[in-house]
């Protein structure tokens, strides 16, 4: 063992999207404080499987907070207590020996759990889907400084598309609204040149999309905001409700 | 001798000749073909949108719950193009010529020059798809100079460049996916080849949710399937990453050229225990201001490790600059290998840092005093908090500490010059294949291949080898589809079935240190000939004594952690072939034997100037060596120095 | 090709219908609050109970004030269909839920702070403005000198009016209308009904915090130039000296008898 910390853990353990789930209780011994939150997972399930129990199963991948695989509702908060952290990013020295961690699967209709802690959020690639594009094929397009974007609009672009799609913000409002990660699409593309020509179809078939998976709506709580892992802004969020409404009261584009 | 069908003529006439004397697929029968692609980083994304465009269908596979969560994703430098908008002497040639030196003369001229050509489409696409790159005031395109190369061509979003290409692939795969024309599985992996008469027609997949193994037919197939670092357990891949599709299709009848050939990167966070799961990079632009250092005695080193002393305890005299000591000209930013091998020596030699002994530090004390420290924070803020973050320690007021780590594989599946494997039909793309970094990659150029591969090359490729072979849809009930998905099925079951005292964790932590211990940075014949022995032990202890719980009918990491790192152990077998046969240092790979007095990198243009690409013969069976000669027309070999 | 869905079935659409109708609920507090300021008067409620007879007859004015009506059954329907749709979005929620962390109370509890509004308007409308329309309420007459300006009221007993009248008479004013103010000193005698009050108003005060920069937010009305100036006056104007100075009313007539 490589750290002196002790845990109790209260995991959701779910077998499939069909049998119901409950908490069950894990002792987390000799934790190292620099173990990552998932790193300690590892442990737990390396344990598990050497008494042949089922490990516990979580989403995760690139492990350096970018992918946006992990999720983790750690006590009580998604991603768990650290600001604009992914749970690969956080670690352990963030908790203290002898405490007890509860850890939940994101929590949403839209977002089913398929085992213990991994839910399916393909309703986010479905609205992506939708319309979260700009109409080019590969070829034929023009030179890459034929349109100059100021660096001002080039950078609040950027800002917007950098949300990772771990689906935090959907965690963590009261309402599992999907607003800002739809809003940070339809901003990205609504600020740069390049996504004007669909500006409003998109807005609208992105919403449709989101409505349509069967998440809640915004009540601009900032919850998404406080604990997105990527700092995306509730500014996207007025931005999309003013392409929306502007679509939907004085344009007639039709939805693609 | 392999034929890479690379087309005769001026090299920067090849490919527009090429492209014309390809096959074309008539517009009204593109859409009575299916091609399947598999992985979707940028490579597959961009493959699988620019092919159903062109009106094929195509069948998308990744393991992921996303294709947006393809490893590409992490990339965070940036992506070359020979673009020249710097007025800075770039040139399509320059590219070419750098990337061919730069991977030490072990690649294919032909490909790295289309590579160089179609480079500066790549950006002009990414652009016109939303692409928030890093620009100037004046709203043109910013460039950077990048991993020590002469002028500014990387292209780059702050540090996220990966991201935002793979954002922009995926979001045309996704319009091609609410178009109808990709059919979209997420969360399958492949886990088979299937081949009709030697040609490539379709594949097996593993539903990872409910554990349904399925067939699916195909007139050709795309691997895009990313590299093998995790062979070494630890390196800057995602937990995910994996050879399996490449090895199935290795043993189907693909060969797999220079395994050997391993990116180890200088610069990433040290491991602290063995709990360690992962390794992450820190750009390498830190070197550009960061000086790397270690204590200059053993003993010094000691007490440092020991707590006896402090850093601040050790005087400047007492501290060995080694990179700028050993290489005045280049200094602290010699290219990776370089930086990495020397990296370990030191470390060997006991003056390593850290509580574990294995690192150097990075220290931005100098800097810091000349810029100020918010000119640093500006330069490299993102990258410290990141640090500050994983290690808890301030390198603000503290040096980094930093070790290399397994980063890219240049090896991979052969490909010849239509990115065909040596089964008709059967492509791979990006990082999957070997063919443009020859034994080393250049950075900021792993973005550019595989966004070339998929949106530039592959497009035109597959249509002359479909064109030959006629519309007539796959015959799905072909034997062949259901004995290899039995075939399939029977090993899931045979892993599951097996019950001893390891687990698949256990064996992996284990093949990585043999890995990295005898085919890692520096590699000789003897450490090669044990770890060949100790693998195949390694091998056998497996199969005798992990354990796999649960059932196949359900999400089962265990077993596809399993099904990974039983095919990890067949390849690293190979790997250390590889290294073993390859009697010189080039590149990534370094052989003891083969350098210069100086302790450099020595090549063995006579005897190694190929490509070694290895046919599978049968289990149990030595794997057997092609060779495909590499010319060098227009480029001059010389011996890299960096003094 | 396929028509987008129609704009108040879309869950923005819901939430711009709660936008609207809470903005315009907000200026009415405004004029609510100017309007009442009058029993501060010391006039025996004579500009006030002036003022409740033009606000209830003026025509234009009674058109807005069925608007408004409209707008607090909207406001308050929308609201429970989103809040019903919302709980949808959650079928299993967390044993663990710390939302303190990461959002402000009252921004999780526009409902609850909605309910007791709700509560609090079908009081006070019962109390004051259900008895001034159905006769509940006797009527007063003023006699105000003209020359030197004093007041004197005189209570009137039914028989001894037929409705609101204004008039001069030689160098008298005569008003007779209906006394609300001697309604609304007598109702704040009740403690518990002050109380209840001082809550509610606590409640508008939360409520109006979130509530008045939200709707901007929804609306899409976010500029970085201006959204500091609506903060202010959503925390300020509505959060503070609107519910203070509605407050300040039953607190006064409690206190100063």
């Amino acid at each position: 063992m490589s750290g002196n910390m002790n845990l109790t853990l209260k995991v959701w353990r779910q077998k499939n999207n069909k049998t119901r789930g409950k908490f069950v209780t894990y002792n987390a011994n000799g934790i190292s404080p620099d173990m990552s939150f998932l790193e300690m997972l590892d442990v737990v399930n390396e344990d598990l499987v050497r008494k042949g129990e089922d490990p516990i199963h979580f989403d995760h991948d690139c492990r350096e907070g970018i992918c946006g695989m992990c999720s983790l509702h750690i006590n009580g908060r998604p991603h768990g207590p650290n600001q604009l952290t992914t749970t690969c990013q956080l670690h352990m020295r963030s908790f203290h020996d002898g405490q007890t961690i509860v850890i939940e699967p994101w929590r949403a209709a839209a977002f089913p759990v398929i085992k213990d802690l991994a839910v399916d959020r393909t309703a986010f690639d479905r609205i992506q889907q939708a319309g979260g594009y700009v109409n080019v094929n590969t070829g034929g397009v023009p030179d890459a400084n034929s349109i100059p974007i100021p660096k001002a609009v080039s950078d609040e672009a950027f800002e917007s598309a950098t949300c990772i799609g771990c689906g935090a913000c959907v965690a963590a409002c009261k309402n599992s609204s999907a607003m800002l990660f739809v809003s940070a699409k339809v901003s990205q593309y609504a600020l740069l040149p390049q996504g004007q020509t669909e500006r409003y179809s998109r807005a609208q078939a992105m919403v449709n999309q989101m409505d349509a998976e069967g998440f809640g709506s915004c009540t601009n709580t900032g919850a998404c905001e406080a604990e997105c892992p990527v700092g995306i802004k509730l500014t996207n969020i007025a931005r999309l409700n003013r392409e929306y409404f502007t679509a939907k009261l004085f344009k007639e584009e039709e939805v693609h | 001798m392999l034929d890479s069908k690379v087309p005769a003529g001026p090299l920067a006439e090849k490919w527009s000749r090429h492209k014309f004397n390809l096959k074309l697929v008539n517009p009204a029968n593109k859409r009575k073909y299916t091609i399947i692609v598999v992985g979707t980083g940028l490579a597959g994304s961009s493959a699988a949108a620019s092919l159903a465009e062109l009106g094929y269908n195509v069948k998308a596979f990744c393991y992921q719950d996303s294709p947006r969560r393809a490893h590409s994703i992490a990339a965070q430098g940036g992506i070359n193009a020979a673009k020249n908008y710097q007025n800075d002497g770039d040139s399509v040639y320059r590219l070419f010529y750098d990337t061919v030196k730069g991977g030490d003369y072990r690649s294919r001229e032909a490909n790295v020059h289309r590579l160089a050509e179609v480079s500066v489409n790549i950006i002009d696409q990414c652009v016109a798809q939303g692409v928030p790159f890093a620009r100037e005031y004046g709203g043109l395109l910013d460039n950077r100079s990048f991993g020590g190369a002469q002028v500014s061509r990387t292209f780059y979003a702050r540090g996220q460049t990966g991201q935002q290409l793979l954002l922009g692939a995926y979001s045309a795969l996704n319009r091609q996916i609410h178009k109808g024309t990709v059919k979209m599985y997420n969360r399958h992996e492949m886990l088979d080849l299937v081949t009709i008469d030697g040609h490539a027609r379709g594949i097996v997949t593993r539903d990872m949710i409910t554990g349904e193994i399925e067939s699916h037919e195909g007139h050709a197939v795309l691997l895009c399937t990313g590299g093998y670092g995790n062979v070494f357990f630890l390196s800057t891949n995602a937990m995910g990453c994996n050879v399996t599709a490449a090895w199935r299709a290795h043993k189907r009848g693909a060969f797999f050229a220079n395994p050997c050939y391993t990116q180890i990167h200088p610069t990433c966070i040290p491991v602290t225990g063995d709990h360690q799961s992962k390794l992450t990079l820190m750009s390498e632009s830190l070197r550009n201001d960061g000086r790397v250092w270690v204590p200059k005695t053993v003993e010094l080193a000691q007490k440092l490790r020991k707590g006896e002393i402090k850093i601040a305890d050790i005087k400047e005299e007492d501290r060995d600059y080694y990179l700028e000591r050993k290489y005045p000209s280049f200094g602290n930013l010699v290219p990776r290998d370089v930086a990495s091998r020397n990296a370990k020596e030191v470390v060997d030699e006991g003056r390593g840092v850290g509580a574990s002994g294995i690192a150097v530090f990075l220290d931005f004390e100098d800097a810091i005093k000349r810029l100020g420290e918010d000119a640093v924070r500006a330069k490299y803020g993102n990258l410290f908090d990141m640090y500050h973050q994983i290690t808890d320690e301030n390198p603000y007021k503290q040096p980094m500490r930093i070790y290399p780590a397994v980063h890219y594989t240049m090896g991979g599946v052969w490909v010849d010059y239509n990115l065909m494997t040596t089964v008709p039909g059967l492509y791979a793309l990006g990082e999957c294949n070997f063919s443009d970094h020859g034994a080393n990659r250049l950075g900021a150029s792993a973005l550019m291949q595989g966004l070339a591969d998929g949106y530039f090359v592959i497009p035109y490729t597959v249509g002359d080898y479909l064109a030959g072979i006629g519309f007539d849809p796959v015959d799905k009930n072909h034997p062949n589809f259901e004995k290899t998905r039995k075939e399939v099925e029977e090993r899931v079951h045979h892993l599951l079935s097996l019950k001893g005292n390891k687990t698949v964790d256990d064996i992996h932590k284990k093949l990585g240190h043999i890995m990295w211990e005898y085919c890692g940075m520096a590699r000789n014949e003897a450490g090669l000939t044990k770890a060949k022995e100790l693998i195949r032990e390694l091998r056998q202890e497996f199969w005798d004594d992990v354990t796999v719980l649960g059932e196949n009918e359900e999400m089962n990491q265990s077993l596809e952690k399993a099904g990974r790192v039983a095919d990890f152990l067949e390849l690293a077998e190979l790997m250390v072939e590889d290294a073993l046969h390859r009697r010189e240092s080039c590149g990534g790979h370094f052989r003891e034997e083969s350098q210069t007095d100086e302790g450099e990198a020595k090549r063995d243009d006579e005897n190694f100037s190929y490509v070694a690409a290895w046919e599978y013969k049968g289990d149990g069976q030595a794997e057997v060596l092609h060779k495909e000669a590499l010319e060098f027309e227009y480029v001059k070999l010389t011996q890299r120095s960096y003094k | 090709m396929n028509k987008s869905k129609p704009l108040l079935s879309s869950t923005l659409g819901k939430k711009l219908i709660m936008s609207l109708t809470g903005l315009f609920l907000c200026t009415f507090l405004i004029v609510h609050l100017i309007g009442n300021l009058q029993l501060f008067y010391n006039d025996q409620g004579k500009a006030f109970n002036d003022y409740a007879h033009f606000m209830t007859h003026f025509t234009p004015i009674k058109v807005v004030s069925y608007l408004l009506y409209t707008s607090i059954v909207i406001h308050a329907v929308y609201a429970l269909v989103i809040t019903i749709h919302n709980k949808k979005a959650r079928p299993i929620g967390y044993a663990v839920y710390r939302g303190s962390a990461n959002s402000a109370w009252n921004s999780r509890n526009m409902g609850l702070l909605g309910t007791v509004l709700l509560v609090f308007i079908v009081t006070h409308m019962s109390n004051f403005w259900w008895k001034y329309h159905n006769d509940a309420v006797p009527y007063i007459e003023y006699r105000t000198n003209l020359a030197t300006h004093e007041t004197t009221a005189t209570e009137l007993i039914a028989g001894e009016y037929t409705g609101y009248v204004k008039y001069v008479d030689n160098d008298f004013e005569i008003l007779k209308a209906k006394d609300l103010y001697k309604q609304v000193q007598f109702a704040f005698q009740n403690w518990i009904l002050v109380a209840f009050y001082v809550i509610a108003m606590g409640a508008l005060s939360f409520h109006l915090i979130h509530g008045f920069k939200s709707a901007f937010q929804t609306l899409g009305w976010d500029h970085k130039k201006y959204a500091p100036i609506i903060r202010f006056i959503g925390i300020w104007l509505f959060g503070v000296v609107i519910p203070i100075g509605f407050a300040a009313m039953p607190l006064y007539f409690y206190f100063s008898n």
